[in-house]
């Protein structure tokens, strides 16, 4: 037996908790001081070396938060935030100043990325897929750019697009998630530091998948990113996010917000893979993530497809969305939100449905284990001018051991009589006897584990990327290693 | 190959078995029978090594490269590695896995165990297909998830699928025949006798005689309240489905 353990320890470098990613990156960091008011929002706008526009469209954002109230309506409990005492602003110091390339980062980020399976050097990049990474405040490199930029696809850190092409953020940045939407937003459009920016002109399909890897390092630092993809005519794009942080007892706030456009005939495939630190046994630190993620199908035809594992985070707060705008437009929402500890996630999706033959699909699974809590919300509305939409929407959640618990809030609002929507739910147990039944088989605890979370999660997977889904299981299986009993 | 010595186990602090001696060697069949509630099952989860059950005193010897090892505290898992298959009499329902995918897995598992080569997808195929015909299984289960929303005779036969893909030195079939028409008891009794050989045995559990007409064992046991009460040739198989159990408890 001990010599099984061993193996295990080794393709699984396990920390404290059972989190592989928490270590922390000793860098000279370029940071604000604590605290929010006008003074670091004008920093981090110069620090970015922003438009003016920009500037004034943070304050205003701004202005508007501070007139706003945390949300506590979420299945969950946390203690108020205390806004001034976070840094809004933290950088790994260049070695330079100028025009950024790899070589004026500092090495230890570059290690970093590497330890975490992001090579970004030229030499040693993943092929197939063009990752910007984006290290605490700001984006540390961005590979693939030059390929894309003979299709005439730009992706790059959003401060760069801000130089690069000001009048497509200007068009698009806020058009879907306004700072007027929630509390986080405001927050985030006030003082959002990096992201990614894409943008895959008309009747391009971007040959590569679009990443960007999210690495939070620095203490007593929020992350709030934002990402703006763009699909003109016909255009395609598969995007991947990943994301980890270091083990710290505190908690981290990170409020990203995320804006997808399709234009008529355009796809855009938003995969996400979260993986944030997620506190130890006794719910001890971890990340916050409240997150907005909302897609328009402005054009005919379009389609958006999110899929996210949810793995991570003391606290997960996420429901990516789609307005279904244009005529036959296309919502996908397919989940896995995996729980486990103490750890709360209420997390889901809104299809909105808008024009006339639209049609959405949510598939969400949920599992639980330890003294988690995992809920999924969903609104289904169908507006009046959506003639004939169709909703499908399957919820499952899976419970491991007694202690925790899973909830389902779907909800559903018709105003036109067309519509036709199909709601399923189910709530099951992985039990001791399926655990038995496949050891007797002759498969390990760990691999009994494995099929039967893979199995309960194949509707959501097999929409995942080969490596992607790859990835997925094998942070399923870490996370649940000691959770059945 | 299977040596239980005076064992005692028990499930959620009741003790079931009290005292139970079992020798079984290769190539016979053993027939377990008693009335209901007497340890049946229990003695066949306690040698497949199910966690909710626990053995008191006594030992369980199976032979393990040619010396007998006591397994009592041995993961279920490499118990199944090395040769023990139990039959479940309520085999358990995997939904969303593919029966070949879990077919396959299995079968590599014990694979990569004794060294040999593993199977892919296109390799198994052909293997599982051919071990299904001799079932009378419908190809479309091997698609299906495993034991999900198949009939009760389905899962039994899928059972013995398992048990001919594993090839085990030691199979318990617990119950096999409960919840079986004569026609797929016929069929199941089939798919065990071919998988029978001198260098295998079999421990098969049941309440009822019918079974033993299609699979006929060398030695018949009747245990009762935990322990062998009786030890002879499959005649007290018919003596009992004469007789009921009383004459023997009395």
């Amino acid at each position: 037996m001990s010599d099984k353990s061993e193996v295990l320890q080794n393709s699984y470098p396990v920390e404290p908790g059972g989190y592989k990613y928490g270590f922390i990156t000793d860098v000279e960091a370029d940071a604000a001081p604590k605290g929010l008011n006008e003074q670091i929002i004008a920093f981090i706008s110069r620090k970015k070396d922003e438009p003016a526009f920009m500037l004034e469209w943070r304050l205003k954002a701004y202005r508007h938060w501070l007139g706003m109230k945390e949300p506590h309506w979420a299945n969950f409990k946390y203690a108020p935030i205390d806004y001034q005492d976070i840094r809004y602003y933290s950088a790994p110091k260049k070695k330079g100043t100028g025009p950024s390339s790899l070589d004026e980062v500092d090495a230890e980020v570059v290690k970093a990325f590497e330890k975490l399976g992001i090579p970004l050097t030229e030499q040693k990049r993943l092929a197939g897929v063009a990752v910007d990474a984006v290290f605490d405040s700001v984006s540390v490199g961005t590979t693939h750019q030059k390929d894309l930029e003979k299709l005439g696809i730009i992706f790059c850190p959003i401060s760069e697009a801000l130089r690069k092409c000001p009048e497509l953020v200007k068009k698009y940045m806020g058009s879907v998630v306004p700072h007027t939407d929630n509390f986080f937003a405001a927050l985030n459009a006030a003082v959002f530091t990096d992201g990614s920016f894409c943008y895959i002109p008309e009747g391009v399909r971007c040959p590569v998948d679009l990443s960007t890897y999210f690495r939070i390092n620095a203490k007593d630092t929020g992350q709030f990113e934002r990402t703006l993809i763009i699909a003109e005519k016909g255009a395609y794009v598969s995007y991947l996010e990943g994301c980890t942080a270091p083990v710290r007892d505190e908690n981290q706030l990170h409020a990203a917000v995320v804006e997808l456009i399709a234009l008529d005939d355009a796809q855009i495939k938003y995969s996400t893979v979260q993986n944030w630190y997620a506190g130890d046994k006794e719910g001890r630190g971890g990340i916050y993530n409240f997150v907005t993620k909302r897609g328009m199908c402005a054009g005919v035809n379009s389609k958006i497809s999110w899929t996210q594992v949810e793995a991570g985070s003391a606290i997960t707060w996420k429901y990516p969305s789609v307005i279904l705008k244009g005529d036959n437009a296309v919502g996908e929402f397919y989940s896995v939100a995996l729980t486990s500890n103490r750890m709360n996630a209420d997390t889901g999706t809104k299809m909105i449905h808008m024009g006339r033959n639209t049609r959405s699909t949510i598939i969400s699974k949920g599992i639980s284990s330890d003294f988690s809590h995992n809920s999924y919300r969903g609104l289904v509305k169908i507006m009046p001018s959506a003639e004939n939409a169709r909703n499908f929407s399957q919820c499952d959640s899976m419970l491991v051991g007694n202690n925790c618990s899973a909830n389902t809030f779907p909800r559903i609002e018709v105003k036109n009589n067309s519509a036709t929507l199909e709601h399923e739910a189910t709530t099951s147990k992985i039990s001791a006897e399926q655990v038995f039944y496949l050891q007797s088989r002759g498969l390990n605890k760990e691999e009994a584990i494995a099929l039967v979370i893979n199995g309960f999660c194949k509707d959501v997977f097999k929409t995942l990327p080969l490596e992607f889904a790859v990835e997925a299981v094998r942070l399923l299986e870490m996370k649940l290693e000691n959770s059945v009993g | 190959m299977l040596n239980i010595k005076d064992l005692y186990a028990s499930v959620d602090g009741h003790q079931i078995l009290k005292g139970l001696d079992l020798s079984v060697k290769a190539g016979e069949v053993h027939a377990i029978m008693g009335p209901n509630g007497s340890g049946k099952s229990t003695l066949s989860k306690i040698v497949a090594g199910h966690p909710q059950y626990t053995v008191d005193r006594g030992s369980i010897e199976f032979e393990i490269n040619g010396a007998m090892t006591n397994i009592a505290a041995m993961e279920p898992d490499l118990r199944a590695r090395e040769g023990i298959f139990l039959a479940f009499q309520y085999p358990v329902e995997i939904p969303g896995v593919p029966t070949s995918e879990f077919l396959r897995s299995s079968y590599n598992a014990l694979a990569r165990h004794h060294g040999l080569a593993e199977m892919d997808p296109l390799d198994f195929d052909p293997f599982i297909r051919e071990k299904m015909k001799v079932l009378e299984m419908d190809e479309k289960y091997i698609d299906r998830a495993v034991n999900v929303d198949f009939s009760g005779g389905e899962k039994k036969r899928n059972e013995i699928l398992q048990m001919a893909v594993l090839n085990p030195r030691l199979a318990v079939l617990d119950e096999t025949d409960s919840g079986l028409d004569v026609d797929s008891m016929k069929i199941v009794a089939h798919g065990v006798n071919v998988l029978r050989t001198k260098r295998n045995a079999m421990v098969v559990i049941t309440h009822y005689q019918r079974l033993l007409n299609y699979i006929k064992p060398d030695i018949v046991h009747v245990l009762y309240q935990g322990r062998i009460i009786k030890t002879a040739g499959p005649e007290l198989a018919l003596q009992i489905e004469e007789k009921g159990y009383d004459w023997l408890i009395a």
